[in-house]
């Protein structure tokens, strides 16, 4: 028997390898190839130079792998590479908008811009600024928060800790369909009901369109992450001797409240960007309205769509609709930012 | 302090499923009695029964009377709340609450109930935690998340916090599968210690483990898959582990079954 394993050819587990810097290499060199292709054909779109690289980079990653190393790990590599070329696919259009919009938005945003409203200032001329908008958008999403926060937490906890049977299941359903309104039937539906009493546009009534557009998504979120809290936590606390709505409030709630809490600030993300309720509703106003439930009110959304559409084509109106724009892309990034912290601050470690 | 429980012709139910069938047994006051028996027989379900935490998932539901000394938990008018306060519950897995420092964990069902002195609450929690054999590990450090514990230290954190609430009985659901050897042996010589105090009811796959620890042992055991699982055999630890009366009892302790 020794003989015969004396000649089983011994095999190795080391294979060949491409060095770690070949993908890097492969990338240049597709792009390279890509701009090469590109000028000599005559092509102008620069988009089409990077979708020629990418297919470049997944083939030849694929035909060099294939070689040195075999084809099982070339198909791994291909995937890999296609991950990446994906990443890339989705990130730069982002990052090409949010570096248009600071290019453009930084030429007029500063002090005076964002404490100056547009009372005085015709839509064509240069000057005026944004406090009007940044103070009805603040007022009418604030409003429609405490609307929709409390309803939406609350609609969660009785799906997730109560609710069973029908009920729950018709409550689902709606908060589903919910989810699809498209902002314009929130804004004509409390439109219809502001025709009926017969009254002005206003800043609470865009606020009403918005926590409709809100409320769902607080929901759904709130669901998701009071679903997350172990039931264990829950048995716990009732063999306690704990009843039911105090264990929801002190343990189920404290548990859950990073992530609701994120929730909350992204469904605040998704309505301070909402114009066509507002539009409907607020009716937009170059002077500073404080005051919410009487007047029309200005809004960022709204503000950037009036500097387009209002100023016939005059520079100093698309300057600031550009620095509008940054200022509520930002806003909503401060959003996210303050919810990612209070999400780590209070996740149970 | 300890009480007697008396259960008679209970049966348990999730939804139209029969789990457990007709169990009768009386559980002795200052002693700890012990449910063996194959995965799925019902022990869990019938520790649940005890303190009514079964009604606790969608569709659970007894039949039967339990009785606590002169009160039947299933009588009319009983709130479960108040029956859960007497009789304490401590799971398979530690489970903290993970928002709540070491001190809160203990003090919580006493702060959450609401009924508590402030200025007694801190001499609860150390006795709490010294009744579980936990004081020394953690006295320097109660304002510490109770997450960051050891397996064997948080389980006896949840035994101190289901003491805090100075329950008559206390069940035990496997305390120990999720533990180490030297872990489990704590908590074993922490169940000899309470028994003193308390009437202690523990369900574990251990053998050796319920004969180690109990005065009592139940023997449980299910006819087939799907079948509601029914008390074989109620006795002495001794002669359930030495001299069984019933044949399958012996078959499942000596390894033989099925």
């Amino acid at each position: 028997m020794s003989t015969a394993h004396a000649t089983v050819k011994p095999v190795s587990l080391q294979g060949a390898r491409l060095p770690k810097w070949a993908p890097w290499g492969v990338a240049a060199t597709a792009i390279a190839v890509a701009v090469a292709v590109g000028l000599a054909a005559g092509l102008h779109s620069r988009v089409q130079w990077g979708l020629i690289a990418a297919v470049l980079f997944v083939l030849g990653t694929y035909a060099l792998s294939a070689k040195v190393e075999g084809r099982r790990q070339a198909k791994d590599r291909v995937a890999t590479s296609l991950v990446w070329v994906a990443f890339l696919l989705a990130v730069v259009p982002l990052l090409s908008l949010v570096w248009e919009t600071a290019v453009r938005g930084v030429k007029v945003l500063d002090g005076y811009f964002l404490t100056h409203s547009m009372g005085v200032v015709a839509d064509a001329e240069p000057g005026g600024g944004i406090y009007h908008a940044i103070l009805g958008t603040a007022q009418q999403v604030g409003l429609a928060t405490l609307i929709a926060a409390p309803i939406g937490v609350l609609t969660a906890i009785y799906l997730v800790e109560y609710g069973r049977g029908s009920l729950a299941k018709a409550v689902t359903f709606f908060v589903d369909v919910m989810t699809g309104i498209p902002s314009i039937v929130a804004g004509l539906f409390i439109l219809s009901l502001m025709l009926m009493l017969d009254l002005q546009p206003f800043g609470f009534a865009g606020s009403l369109a918005l926590a409709i557009l809100m409320l769902p998504v607080v929901v759904r979120s709130t669901e998701e992450m009071l679903k997350l809290v172990p039931n264990e936590l829950r048995e716990a606390s009732l063999a306690l001797g704990v009843p039911r709505w105090r264990t929801i409030l002190k343990v189920v709630l404290p548990t859950a409240v990073g992530g609701i809490t994120t929730g909350v600030m992204l469904a605040i993300a998704r309505i301070a960007g909402e114009s066509a309720p507002v539009l409907l509703l607020v009716f937009g106003n170059n002077f500073i309205n404080a005051n919410p439930f009487e007047g029309a009110q200005a809004s960022l959304p709204l503000y950037i769509y009036q500097q387009y559409i209002n100023s016939a084509g005059s520079p100093a109106a698309y300057d600031r609709a550009w620095a509008a724009a940054l200022t509520l892309i930002a806003f909503v990034m401060i959003l996210n930012l303050v919810a990612r912290g209070i999400a780590r601050w209070k996740t149970p470690r | 302090m300890a009480k007697r429980i008396d259960v008679s012709g209970l049966s348990a139910f999730y939804g139209a499923h029969k789990a457990i069938e007709d169990i009768s047994m009386t559980i002795e006051p200052r002693s700890v009695t012990a449910f063996i028996g194959p995965s799925g027989c019902g022990k869990s379900t019938f520790l649940r029964t005890l303190n009514r935490m079964h009604e606790v998932v969608p569709g659970g539901r007894v039949e039967g009377k339990v009785m606590l000394d002169d009160e039947d938990l299933y009588g009319p008018g009983i709130d479960p709340v108040s029956v859960r306060r007497e009789v304490g519950m401590v799971f398979q897995r530690p489970n903290p609450f993970p928002t709540m420092s070491i001190f809160d964990n203990v003090a919580a069902g006493l702060r959450l109930n609401g009924d508590y002195k402030k200025s007694g609450l801190a001499d609860i929690v150390e006795q709490s935690l010294r009744g579980a054999n936990l004081w020394n590990e953690v006295k320097d450090r109660l304002n510490k998340p109770g997450s960051g514990l050891s397996g064997g230290q948080q389980q006896r954190l949840c035994i101190a916090r289901a003491i805090a609430v100075q329950p008559k009985v206390l069940l035990m659901d496997e305390p120990c599968s999720a533990l180490d050897p030297i872990s489990t042996l704590a908590i074993e010589d922490l169940i000899g210690e309470l028994k003193e105090q308390y009437t202690i009811v523990i369900v574990t796959h251990n053998m050796q483990q319920a004969a180690r620890v109990s005065d009592r042992t139940a023997f449980f055991n299910l006819a087939a898959i799907g079948q509601p699982g029914k008390l074989i055999e109620i006795d002495e630890t001794e002669r359930i582990f030495s001299n069984p009366s019933v044949k399958d009892t012996e078959d499942y302790i000596s390894g033989r079954f099925g």
